[in-house]
């Protein structure tokens, strides 16, 4: 049975707020359903008494003081590559 | 000239033998010289003033620095100043970095200079670098051949001399996969040993930076001037007290030989080289022994669950707001989002992005992101095991030798292509790749230690390449 049809991979493509057309849906749903049966192999794997991994070399909580420190940017700098600014800020289409 | 080793070379910079002029100039004309290859995205138009300036402060008696007047190319998911950062990537067709990279600002402050910016598969996605959305790198031993993936510009700018060394990007085998395939040195530092920030995050629990250079030394020499703690990575870790390496006596080293990385799927070229290299080891004292390392097999799956999540994740910050190319005619914020990721994502970030959003839903994560991240705590603890027996271990970089550009149109044939390098990163270790002598095209031999033993793998691998 097809895991994956046209539509589930458009609708997992508006989960990702990415458009995908229905052609490139047609190309994509067989390659996501092989590479979803070559990674099913996991499920074989008895994991009942095994933790899973959080970090890979043991750091917990890595702390460090909560100062206040000026930016060596400037405003100009850091909006530099945003398409659409006004008055020093990021202009963003309206939401509601 | 060819590239002497880098101490060397910065010798002869301070002797004012050459100067950090000439040096770059050689640099770029050989970069223009192979543009056929496709290894460079872009020429730093301001390299020569830098080495000018260098050369300047020279003159006056200003000779610290261990990189002083070298040329280097990094990966162009680094972010520089100088230079675009694309990532190789429409997305970020005309971003322009406004802070660079730690490792960048290290190599710079030793007198480093940076020519231009490598080729790479888009946001380092692929084996091949033939998923850069301004065209594939060629394999410098074979123009109709792939260099490897993702760092191929790096490996390819390499061995084509372009400069003496380059900064690549591993996160299942990038750095490693196209040295082999070039036939230069790429080494992959323990998780966290380098730090990563301002460089573009791909699967964030196993990206490491790295070196690619033409020795193992120039490895050791350069890793000694990138790790170490950094406060803007919060992942990074402790460095041992220098990497520099020196030989390490290889009678009564224990080495493992991972069997299922000799066994089917392996080009038969491949294991006839990778059993030279093992007989000389043999014959040089060393000890073999063959460890089974069933889990090691199902890294690959693992991986492609992992990091799909994560590139998915790491991904989500690009939606036409922040930067990149506005999506000028689309109606509200949804259609912004949509429309822009939409058409400036090439097919696989696409594919890792969809993978990823799929593991992480509703309903599937625990069957597939925490069973993934389960298997890879059991694939870390096969690895113990094995270096409570062995000091390192050693197989073929990748299962073939370099393949043809086009060649590999299903992507799950090209995934495979990592199939040896891809249980390091999950695991975190250190590991190498060495060219070993062919005939034919190049093959790599793949030496993995334990975490944190960078200066004891280091020191193992130099004596391997002299013996190979």
């Amino acid at each position: 049975m097809s895991k994956f049809s046209s539509q589930d991979v458009q609708r997992l493509g508006l989960l990702a707020r990415t458009a995908i057309s229905d052609d490139q849906a047609a190309e994509l749903a067989p390659q996501l359903e092989s590479i979803l049966d070559y990674v099913a192999k996991l499920s074989s794997v008895d994991t009942t008494d095994t933790e899973i991994t959080t970090q890979v070399t043991g750091l917990v909580d890595v702390w460090r003081e909560d100062e206040v420190k000026s930016s060596k940017l400037s405003r100009e700098e850091l909006l530099q590559n945003a398409p659409s600014t006004q008055d020093g800020y990021i202009k963003v289409r309206r939401v509601l | 000239m060819v590239w002497d080793k880098l101490p060397e070379l910065v010798e002869k910079v301070r002797a004012g033998e050459v100067s950090a002029v000439s040096l770059v100039q050689q640099s770029i004309d050989k970069a223009k010289e192979s543009e056929d290859y496709h290894a460079l995205l872009e020429i730093n138009n301001q390299a020569l003033e830098q080495a000018k300036s260098i050369d300047e402060r020279i003159a006056k008696g200003e000779k610290d620095g261990a990189l002083l007047g070298i040329p280097f190319v990094a990966k162009d998911n680094f972010l520089t100043h100088h230079t675009k950062t694309t990532a190789a990537s429409k997305l970020l067709d005309n971003f322009q970095a406004p802070y660079q990279a730690t490792a960048i600002e290290k190599l710079e402050a030793e007198g480093a200079i940076m020519i231009g910016k490598a080729n790479l598969d888009e946001f380092a996605h692929g084996s091949s670098t033939e998923n850069s959305a301004y065209g594939p790198t060629k394999n410098p031993h074979d123009k109709s051949r792939v260099p490897g993936g993702s760092s191929g510009g790096s490996a390819a700018a390499v061995a084509l001399g372009i400069v003496p060394f380059a900064l690549g990007t591993d996160t299942g085998g990038s750095i490693r996969l196209p040295a082999s395939f070039c036939g230069v040195v790429g080494y992959k530092p323990t998780y966290g040993l380098v730090s990563r920030y301002g460089v573009i995050a791909m699967a964030s629990s196993t990206d490491v930076i790295g070196p690619i250079t033409r020795n193992v030394s120039d490895s050791g020499y350069l890793l000694d001037i990138l790790a170490g703690q950094d406060p803007l990575d919060s992942t990074t870790i402790e460095r041992e007290k220098s990497y520099q390496s020196k030989a390490h006596n290889l009678k009564g080293l224990k080495v493992g030989i991972v069997s299922e990385h000799m066994g089917e799927g392996v080009d038969s070229s491949v294991k006839a080289s990778i059993q030279s290299a093992i007989d000389k080891l043999k014959e040089a004292g060393a000890e073999i022994v063959e460890i089974d390392m069933e889990l090691n097999e199902l890294a690959l799956a693992a991986y492609y669950v992992i990091a799909p999540a994560e590139i998915s994740s790491n991904l989500a910050r690009y939606d036409g707001v922040k930067y990149g190319v506005s999506a000028e005619n689309a109606g509200d914020l949804l259609e912004t989002y949509l429309k822009f990721r939409g058409e400036g994502f090439g097919e696989e970030p696409i594919r890792r992005i969809l993978t990823g959003t799929f593991v992480l839903s509703s309903g599937y994560q625990d069957a597939y992101y925490k069973q993934a991240q389960k298997v890879r705590t059991q694939i870390t603890e096969e690895y113990a095991r094995a270096f409570e027996k062995v000091d390192v271990l050693i197989g073929p970089t990748a299962p073939t030798p370099p393949f043809k550009l086009g060649e590999k149109q299903d992507p799950l044939s090209m995934y495979l292509s990592d199939s040896m390098t891809i249980a390091t990163n999950l695991a975190g270790l250190p590991a190498i790749s060495l060219p070993v002598a062919t005939d034919d095209l190049p093959v790599g031999l793949h030496l993995q230690g334990a975490q944190r033993t960078d200066k004891k793998l280091l020191d193992i691998a130099m004596s391997v390449e002299d013996l190979l």
